[in-house]
């Protein structure tokens, strides 16, 4: 943008700013994520205060399976690279690459999906739903938020492989397969924190 | 089927209630029929409801403002005269269920639905010609967002005719707000307008913050930025940073209602704390979001009608920087009564009292700005001056406030209501009438009537002294906020008073509505037709009132701040080029009204436990957004040769003006 204040002075060039909708739309997307960023600080801090209130009932050493948990962490940090391979192809033009490597990406965040939920299930199945303890009110708010994200990323990844199936690597689609890589990669750091903060810390203590 | 939506949920015992629904209805009607006899409905959808025009934006979000103004207003009358009568043994006419809807209303409509509105409404007229931008950054987003908030409007206004609204103040605090103690559907009423709105807000602060960060027009750095265009940015900042606080914790209040969940209850390990901390800690910062754009709007007018720059421009923005990051270590001076203990609320009053330093600031740089200026002593010129003194006593009531000693003894009494008022009606509502006034020919072609404009601002003025002083007293007599009935007798004269003032203020609103409907009538003799009728000093001046759909036919060039009094004495304003060269603007769409009202039957089905509804207006709304994703048919380019009629037409009325000016003068010579 500064070359254009360099060069305005000759008029005439006020197109510049219209040609930059891609960049303003990924500068745009940043700042919604650091408006996600607070939204999951504000349930983290929630948790954090919350997180001893058991009421008699289970803490988070009795129902957390460590290994289990794992497993899920390992699903959504491999999904982020499986993507980052997607956006590697996408820049070198190959589309069916991009494609396949975006439905690996699906496959992995949905197994993840999938054993968020039976982890859900298995817990609530033994009377320890969210409306037992306020720490299992802020446990399942705080890790359900982060899965219904994911939700929302694996519904936008799958109108994005249509979109690029159909019409191919446009600046459009290109702009948003950035978006949801930025979502898709954030999505992961949260998960690092859930998993270090709930998990391994709830584990220890 | 219905959910807990049945033929009672209407209140047909209420007259009040009828009687205004029954104007409401009327009103309604009238207009539908207007609309239908004058055909104007595909006009209203494609020129208004569908438009991605940040100006048309704008205008719609004031539009709605002053609506929600006057039935705020209408709340805060009939309070007042509750309390001027319920003495003793007379109970007055509103019984405490009644009354407790009233001032939750009052409070959540002021404030989610009037000022910030009205504020967001300013911004998007302008901030984006201040920059010399042609829109937003997002046009069809601005949409979304302005369609969002009507959907809490909407709902907040069903909530009169079916069920009812909250019982609880506008901060809802649990357990109060929980499903014990609130089982109807007040609370969700107030969770789902606020959520809905709340997220129109949050999607403009992205907007406004990319916009004003990527779309400034060549040559205007960040320092050379119109203060006015500062503020809104700071504004911004805070919006992003807390807004989303304020989704957290609606939500964790939903789940405590919807899902049996244990936030903020008084069993099973609960933190009712925990909300009220939350809540202020979006709470501080939104009266900020409120005040800072005001703070903007005096600057903008005190510069323009003194005839000088703005004292201490770069002092001025650094100020506006210190309030917005203090504006975040001060949430916890709203509940010192928590008991956090001697440290915690000395750091917070201490924190509290230095917000008032970069405010002095300010109020000082505007007193330099117009010593040894030539002050015109126009409407908004008045609103400001009003503001300097009002702002004053109410930010000295506030630093007492701030001593945690005091508080415990002020704390919820008449004299906290007295405080906010005295700034949010001195602070922010003064700004906003002073922006609305300036602003006006601008947005629509031609100025507002001054006399009428003059006599709603000596109303307003008075009527806010006569109406508050007397609370402060009482505050200090030891009458607590949310009574609906006393038994003082030396009470009630001051109350009386206070009623007298809102009464006064009734006849602000009057001379308000007087004044758009004379200025509308006299609108060929206040016509604005050079784009510039106060001697601006800002980018917006330099294009024509209105402005074309456009803004800008060509980008104007900026060297320094106060870039078009600059252009103004170099003698380079209103140059035309020599050619038009085609300039890109988005098309209108319809997905932001269809998302925004199928969020409102969203809400509405959650409100009333209407699943199946909720489950297919949510897909809705979502569907509507993946069918906006697939169109590619969103922008176009318009011509040189369209651009070259209408910049034609707007000069020859410029120079047909100018000419009938140079003749007038020179008679006047004679």
């Amino acid at each position: 943008m500064s070359t254009d204040v360099m060069h305005s002075h000759a008029g005439g060039h006020d197109h510049a700013h219209d040609h930059d909708a891609g960049g303003n739309t990924v500068f745009g997307f940043w700042l919604y994520l650091m408006t996600d960023c607070v939204l999951f600080a504000s349930v983290f801090a929630t948790y954090a205060v919350l997180v001893n209130h058991t009421a008699g009932g289970p803490s988070g050493k009795d129902i957390f399976e460590l290994p289990y948990v794992l497993g899920e962490t390992f699903l959504l940090l491999i999904s982020s690279c499986t993507y980052g391979f997607s956006m590697i192809a996408a820049h070198r033009g190959a589309k069916s690459q991009a494609l396949g490597w975006l439905a690996a990406t699906f496959l992995l965040g949905a197994g993840f999906i999938g054993m968020e939920i039976n982890e859900f299930h298995h817990l609530i199945a033994e009377g320890f739903g969210p409306d037992r303890s306020a720490f299992l009110s802020s446990f399942f708010t705080l890790v359900g938020m982060h899965g219904l994200h994911v939700t929302a990323g694996l519904v936008w990844m799958l109108v994005l492989m249509a979109q690029i199936k159909t019409r191919g690597l446009t600046p459009q689609n290109n702009t948003r397969l950035m978006c949801l890589s930025l979502f898709w990669h954030f999505l992961d750091i949260v998960w690092i924190c859930v998993f270090t903060i709930v998990y391994l810390m709830g584990v220890v203590a | 089927m219905f959910g807990k939506l049945t033929l009672e949920a209407v209140p047909y015992h209420e007259p009040i209630i009828m009687v205004t629904l029954a104007v409401v209805a009327l009103l309604g009607f009238g207009v539908f029929a207007a609309l239908t006899y004058y055909r104007k409905w595909g006009y209203l959808w494609s020129e208004w409801l569908t438009s991605v025009d940040h100006k048309k934006i704008g205008v719609m979000y004031i539009l709605v403002a002053l609506i929600m103004l006057l039935r705020g207003f209408a709340d805060a009358i009939m309070m007042r005269g509750q309390l001027a009568m319920a003495q003793g043994a007379e109970q007055g006419f509103l019984p405490p269920e009644h009354y407790d809807q009233i001032f939750t209303a009052h409070g959540v409509i002021m404030i989610i639905f009037m000022a910030m509105p009205f504020m967001v409404g300013l911004m998007n007229i302008a901030v984006p010609l201040q920059i010399g931008a042609r829109d937003v950054a997002f046009p069809f987003l601005n949409s979304l967002s302005f369609w969002l908030f009507v959907a809490g409007a909407i709902l907040v206004n069903v909530s009169l005719g079916v069920g009812e609204f909250a019982r609880t103040g506008w901060v809802a605090y649990p357990p109060l707000a929980e499903l014990g103690y609130s089982p109807g559907v007040g609370v969700d009423y107030y969770i789902w307008a606020l959520q809905l709105s709340g997220l129109g807000t949050l999607l403009t602060g992205v907007n406004f913050l990319v916009t004003v960060f990527k779309m400034r027009t060549p040559g205007m750095t960040l320092m050379k930025m119109p203060i006015f265009t500062w503020a809104c940015t700071f504004t911004n900042i805070l919006i992003v940073a807390s807004f989303p606080i304020l989704t957290a914790t609606l939500g964790l209040l939903t789940l405590d209602r919807y899902l049996d969940m244990h936030f903020f209850t008084n069993e099973l390990g609960g933190n009712a704390m925990m909300y009220i901390n939350l809540f202020w800690a979006w709470g501080h910062p939104e009266v900020y979001i409120l005040i800072l754009p005001a703070f903007g709007i005096f600057s903008e007018v005190i510069s323009t009608f003194s005839g000088k720059k703005l004292f201490g421009y770069t002092s001025m923005v650094w100020a506006s920087g210190a309030i917005t990051l203090l504006g975040f270590v001060v949430w916890l001076h709203h509940f010192f009564t928590m008991g956090s203990g001697a440290n915690v609320n000395a750091f917070f009053g201490v924190a509290t009292m230095i917000i008032s330093v970069p405010t002095g600031v300010k109020l000082f740089s505007w007193l330099f700005t117009m010593f040894r200026g030539r002050v015109h002593f126009t409407t908004p010129v008045l609103w400001t001056l009003g503001f300097m003194v009002t702002f004053t006593i109410g930010g000295m009531t506030g630093v007492l406030l701030a001593v945690p000693g005091a508080d415990y003894v002020l704390h919820n009494s008449l004299f906290l209501i007295a405080h906010f008022h005295n700034t949010i009606i001195g602070g922010a509502v003064f700004g906003y009438l002073a922006g609305f006034t300036f602003w006006f020919p601008k947005a629509f072609g031609f100025k507002l009537d001054e006399r009428l404009g003059k006599g709603a601002f000596w109303c307003w003025f008075t009527g806010f002294f006569v109406a508050f002083m007397p609370l402060y007293v009482l505050g200090f007599m030891g009458m607590t906020r949310r009574l609906n009935h006393y038994d003082n007798p030396l009470w009630q004269p001051y109350l009386i008073v206070a009623f007298c003032g809102a009464a006064l203020i009734f006849c602000g609103i009057l001379f308000q509505l007087a004044q758009l409907i004379v200025s509308f009538k006299n609108r060929e003799q206040l016509r604005d037709l050079t784009g510039d009728p106060w001697g601006g000093r800002t980018l917006e001046w330099s294009t024509s009132s209105p402005p074309p759909f456009y803004n800008f036919a060509q980008l104007p060039t900026v060297h320094t701040l106060d870039a078009f009094y600059d252009m103004k004495e170099k003698g380079t304003a209103y140059q035309r080029p020599e050619n038009y060269s085609p300039i890109h603007m988005p098309k209108n769409t319809a997905a932001g009204v269809v998302i925004g009202l199928l969020g409102a039957v969203f809400g509405f089905a959650m409100i009333w436990h209407i699943w199946w509804m909720a489950g297919l207006s949510f897909l809705g709304m979502v569907a509507t957004f993946i069918v906006r994703s697939y169109n590619q048919d969103v922008d176009y380019y318009v011509q040189p040769d369209e651009i070259e009629r209408i910049e034609d037409r707007h000069h020859a009325r410029f120079e047909a003006h100018g000419n009938a000016l140079n003749s007038h003068s020179l008679a006047g010579q004679v």
